[in-house]
């Protein structure tokens, strides 16, 4: 019998329930003697990409929660993607770890703000942070906004802020940041794919 | 990458240098393994450093960093010399018969038109001849003394292998090993290609080192074919699609540029940068350039963008001067920035001299951070003891953090080395108070168009011009960005009969059906297609690959038209029959061009047309005399700016020719440069097989598998230096020092150039003062603050330190 190593998975839990019921001819107690059931088999499975080198290998991302309303989904196990034609499933020592960047202790979880001349963060609200920024931002392309240049050309640049973007983002948002630079008259940007 | 990672099994002969797939591309190294298992392919590394690839290599030749040129330029002698090049190809497909102007030059290591004041070159002579009938003039039997061809005999006969191996510190028998490798693939069915990676592009010569292997590449006959081409193996795992949708100030997403002051007006901005066709018949494909354009500024502009107002022309911003990310460090080191954002970006470290960056960042008014992890830039302020020896009290930058989801907390589309773009999907949330990259920018860009509505402020036109039609205008979805990407009709489209073929708001099926007049909108021409009316092409996922050569065409999207391997018309001699048929890319079948791939030329185009294989240029060939490169048409050897040397060994009495005459360098750095008396030994960086720059430091088990900060140095050195294994080090460039423990092995060749023993010291580069790994000092502490004269990527890659016990 050709089974997928995935529906092999599915075969041994219902296996498993199976026969430890039977096995314990469906006696309430029972369910506390149970085989404790392969997580993987009741995971929620999601195709992603490793987002380290530029492979870019196939990635099965394992959470529990089904994605229901009020379900919080947690990733617990990332692994290759045996179907991605490049990686065929593999991941190298860099990959291997990502569920240790993704519940890392250095994961950022709120904004913060360091004030000048301050020693240490200060936890603020989502609002507050984008308040904050957006009038720093307006003042200084308010104060220095380039319309016309020596010669008297329309030129709409500002350039006393920068933006370096980064590589690691979706094309979408590295899309949208363009467009939003520019709506800014952006023109001192820069990624990480410089250098 | 020309080609793509599971092409690599097609080659004959791999040659990595520059790179190290083995440890940074690891799991696209195994289709080298693939191509030795199933081809008997050959592994060849070039490299400073014996790598893990170099473990598994047939054959290792080392090679001092820095001096990559000097022996690709020696190959290149080699092939011509001994008539090891694809000679039908070489007409067929290179612009080897053009005929070159006869003012052009090349005297005492510079070309014709050098400006010493400026650091640049006049241009003007090298310059095609242009014949009466307004095309370039050319010579196919390659033997006028002006013809590329005889041209670049000539600049590279100084290339000897004795000169080779007195410049690079190869062995001369290494060298001519490698070679005469090499050489083996100049037969039209051997294929050889070449990985490379940051190892070449971090250097102030780094574009020509690439461009000296796709000369290479052009001789044998490899572009185009399986197992061929010029692959970078890029950095990270959207590296690609962030390069093409073009975060660069000065260019627009998919390689069109941004305009300067130089071009007022549209009319003058598109007839500025569409080419003219230079032979007859030639598809010159950029001169669809303001279907593009104009498409763009339409997915920018929407509505708002008409005729009438050349489609919002004057509200793109124009580019004065260059603002690459050493640029940028620089005006805001001299005080010319308020404002900073960095998003997904540690430049603290991994920008050059760390202490300028510092310094640059404490100038600021605000800074922005926008990262998942908490990173070291966005500590800049703090005092980390003697790794980051700072007073928060003396820096006045305001700084703010922002929690940004990780890869698996969004949905969107990565864009892999292959150009294969690939859709990812979200599997949770991120913790705590997390947010999207898209949702921050709609979230500040929708207030920031709120207030200028409300209280007005500097052209306030530029912000609410913009279009901006996504469902929840704090957070576009990538859906919808990608369909904007991908294009859609603005009216009905119809063909040259008057029949609609495109309805209005429908998706485009690829650039091109772009068009000029507005009908049309296109965030990015070189994605179109990858949302049509038939879906979002880039999730597509079957694997399968009738032919067995790994193209699997329809497992995602690849840029352009899902095209796998680029240049492949070049993969069919004239007539339009393969070189090797065995590997079988694409062919006229008699009526049209068709095969295992989507062919890189127009279908219908009978060979007897005479179109060329490279439909991006307007010679419609591969330039082996390139005037677009900016310190010369050919390459030459020139010296990192901090050389061991002290001079260019090709041009010894010439200081003016020591380091890349046209790369910029800043006042205050060009001081910084040390020299080899008090700093005698090259230092060059890399990556670790278990960190990925700076973001694996912050996860547990790589922090196990690598802890600590590291150097890697001869035993011959350690010996010199009273070091032993295990040993802290002092290791000290002219811009400042880091510590770390020594590594002493036999990994590190020590070199024998111009006579003198050359050592290196190896530095990884993954390490920080924030993270799970023991805490400790940025590399970029010490290198240069200079880039590639082409590109403006930093010279990381050869540099000099001192090294002692700490």
């Amino acid at each position: 019998m050709n089974v997928s190593r995935r529906g092999f998975f599915k075969v041994c839990a219902a296996g498993m329930t199976g026969s430890s019921l039977a096995t314990m001819g469906f006696a309430p107690t029972a369910a506390l003697a149970e085989v404790r059931q392969y997580k993987l088999a009741h995971a929620t499975e999601t195709r992603s990409i490793c987002p380290y080198c530029s492979v870019s290998c196939g990635t099965l991302v394992y959470s529990m929660g089904d994605k229901s309303k009020n379900a919080k989904a947690r990733i617990f196990h990332i692994e290759g993607d045996p179907d991605n034609p490049v990686n065929r499933g593999s991941l190298c020592p860099k990959g291997a770890g990502l569920l240790d960047m993704v519940h890392s202790p250095l994961r950022l979880t709120h904004p913060e703000v360091r004030e000048p001349g301050s020693n240490e963060w200060k936890r603020i609200s989502w609002d507050e942070a984008f308040d904050r920024i957006a009038k720093h931002m307006k003042a200084d392309r308010d104060a220095n906004f380039i319309e016309k240049n020596e010669a008297g050309l329309t030129v709409n640049r500002w350039n006393t802020f920068g933006f370096l973007a980064s590589s690691a983002a979706s094309n979408e948002p590295g899309y949208l940041t363009h467009k939003v630079l520019r709506g800014l008259g952006a023109v001192a940007f820069d990624t990480q794919a410089r250098i | 990458m020309t080609n793509h990672w599971v092409d690599i099994k097609n080659a004959d002969l791999v040659l990595i240098m520059g790179g190290n797939a083995a440890e940074a591309h690891i799991c696209g190294f195994k289709w080298v393994q693939e191509a030795k298992q199933g081809r008997k392919a050959r592994l060849v590394v070039v490299d400073p450093r014996f790598t893990r690839s170099a473990a598994v290599s047939d054959y290792y030749a080392p090679i001092r960093a820095g001096s990559d040129i000097a022996f690709l330029s020696g190959v290149i002698h080699y092939l011509l010399e001994n008539d090891k090049i694809q000679h039908e190809y070489v007409k067929t497909h290179t612009n080897a018969p053009f005929l070159i102007n006869p003012d052009f030059g090349f005297e005492d290591g510079l070309f014709s038109g050098y400006n010493a004041d400026k650091r640049n070159y006049d241009k003007s002579t090298w310059s095609y001849q242009m014949g009466e009938d307004g095309y370039a003039r050319v010579d196919p039997t390659l033997q006028d003394p002006n013809c590329v061809f005889q041209l670049m005999k000539k600049h590279f006969a100084r290339y000897d292998a004795d000169t080779v191996s007195r410049i690079t510190g190869t062995p001369k028998d290494a060298f001519l090993k490698v070679c005469g490798m090499i050489a083996e693939c100049s037969a039209p069915d051997r294929t050889m290609t070449i990985l490379y990676a940051l190892g070449w592009t971090q250097h102030s010569v780094g574009s020509q080192n690439i461009r000296t292997m796709a000369m290479i590449q052009l001789l044998l006959g490899n572009m185009g074919m399986a197992g061929g081409g010029i692959n970078a193996l890029r950095g990270h795992a959207n590296v690609q699609g962030i390069t093409d949708m073009c975060l660069f100030g000065e260019s627009l997403p998919g390689y069109l540029h941004e305009p300067t002051d130089a071009e007022p007006t549209l009319e003058s901005f598109i007839a500025k940068r569409t080419p003219k066709m230079l032979r007859p018949g030639q598809m010159n494909y950029w001169s669809n350039y303001s279907k593009f354009f104009v498409s763009l500024l339409k997915a920018f502009y929407g509505p708002n963008a008409t005729a009438g107002n050349s489609f919002g022309y004057d509200w793109l911003p124009k580019q004065d001067t260059a603002y690459d990310v050493l640029a940028m460090f620089e005006r805001m080191h001299q005080g010319r920035m308020n404002g900073f954002a960095c998003q997904g970006f540690n430049p603290l470290a991994s920008v050059a001299n760390k202490a300028k960056v510092s310094a640059a960042l404490s100038k600021l008014k605000y800074l922005v951070v926008i990262d998942p992890l908490a990173t070291d830039t966005s500590e800049f302020w703090k005092n980390h003891g003697e790794l980051n020896k700072v007073d928060p009290a003396q820096i006045q930058t305001e700084v703010f953090r922002l929690p940004a989801a990780l890869f698996a907390e969004h949905e969107g589309s990565f864009t892999n080395s292959s150009r294969v773009i690939q859709w990812h999907w979200k599997s949770a949330d991120g913790p705590g108070e997390t947010r999207e990259d898209t949702e921050i920018l709609g979230q500040l860009f929708t207030r920031l168009r709120a207030m200028y509505a409300s209280e007005g402020g500097a052209f306030p036109e530029q912000l609410m011009k913009l279009h901006w039609p996504y469902r929840i205008a704090t957070h576009p979805s990538a859906e919808e960005l990608a369909r904007e990407i991908s294009g859609y009709a603005v009216s009905d489209l119809a063909d040259a009969s008057g029949k609609v073929t495109v309805k209005a708001g429908e998706q485009v099926a690829g650039f091109a059906v772009l068009r000029a007049d507005g009908s049309t909108a296109c965030g990015n021409w070189l994605y179109s297609g990858m949302w049509s009316q038939a879906g979002n092409l880039t999730a597509r996922r079957d694997n399968s690959d009738p032919t067995g050569l790994g193209q699997s065409l329809n497992w995602g999207f690849a840029w352009p038209a899902n095209r796998r391997i680029l240049y492949n018309r070049a993969s069919c001699d004239a007539n339009g029959k393969p070189w090797d048929p065995s590997r079988n890319l694409i062919h006229w079948n008699g009526k049209a061009w068709g095969g295992n791939d989507v062919p890189d030329m127009r279908p219908n185009a009978a060979p007897e047309e005479g179109v060329g294989a490279f439909i991006m240029t307007g010679e419609g060939v591969a330039r082996l005399f390139a005037p677009g490169m900016v310190e010369g048409p050919f390459p030459e050897h020139y010296e990192p700016f901090e050389t061991p040397l002290g001079k260019n060994p090709m041009h010894p009495d010439v200081p003016a020719v020591a380091s890349n005459p046209a790369a910029r360098v800043y006042q205050g750095d060009m001081e910084l440069f040390g020299k080899a008396d008090e700093f005698p030994y090259v230092a060059t960086t890399y990556r670790l097989a278990e960190h990925f720059h700076f973001w694996t430091k912050t996860s547990k088990i790589n922090a196990i598998l690598q802890p600590e900060h590291f150097v890697e140095i001869s035993e011959e050195l350690a010996a010199e230096k009273g070091i032993r294994k295990g040993d802290v080090v002092t290791v000290r460039s002219n811009r400042g020092h880091i510590k770390a423990v020594a590594v002493v092995t036999r990994r590190i060749p020590v070199l024998t150039v111009e006579g003198r023993k050359i050592h290196t010291v190896g530095i990884p580069l993954h390490y920080g003062f924030k993270g799970e790994t023991k805490p400790g000092y940025i590399t970029n502490t010490l290198t240069p603050f200079v880039g590639d004269a082409n590109s403006q990527t930093p010279e990381y890659k050869a540099f000099l330190v001192d090294i002692e016990k700490a």
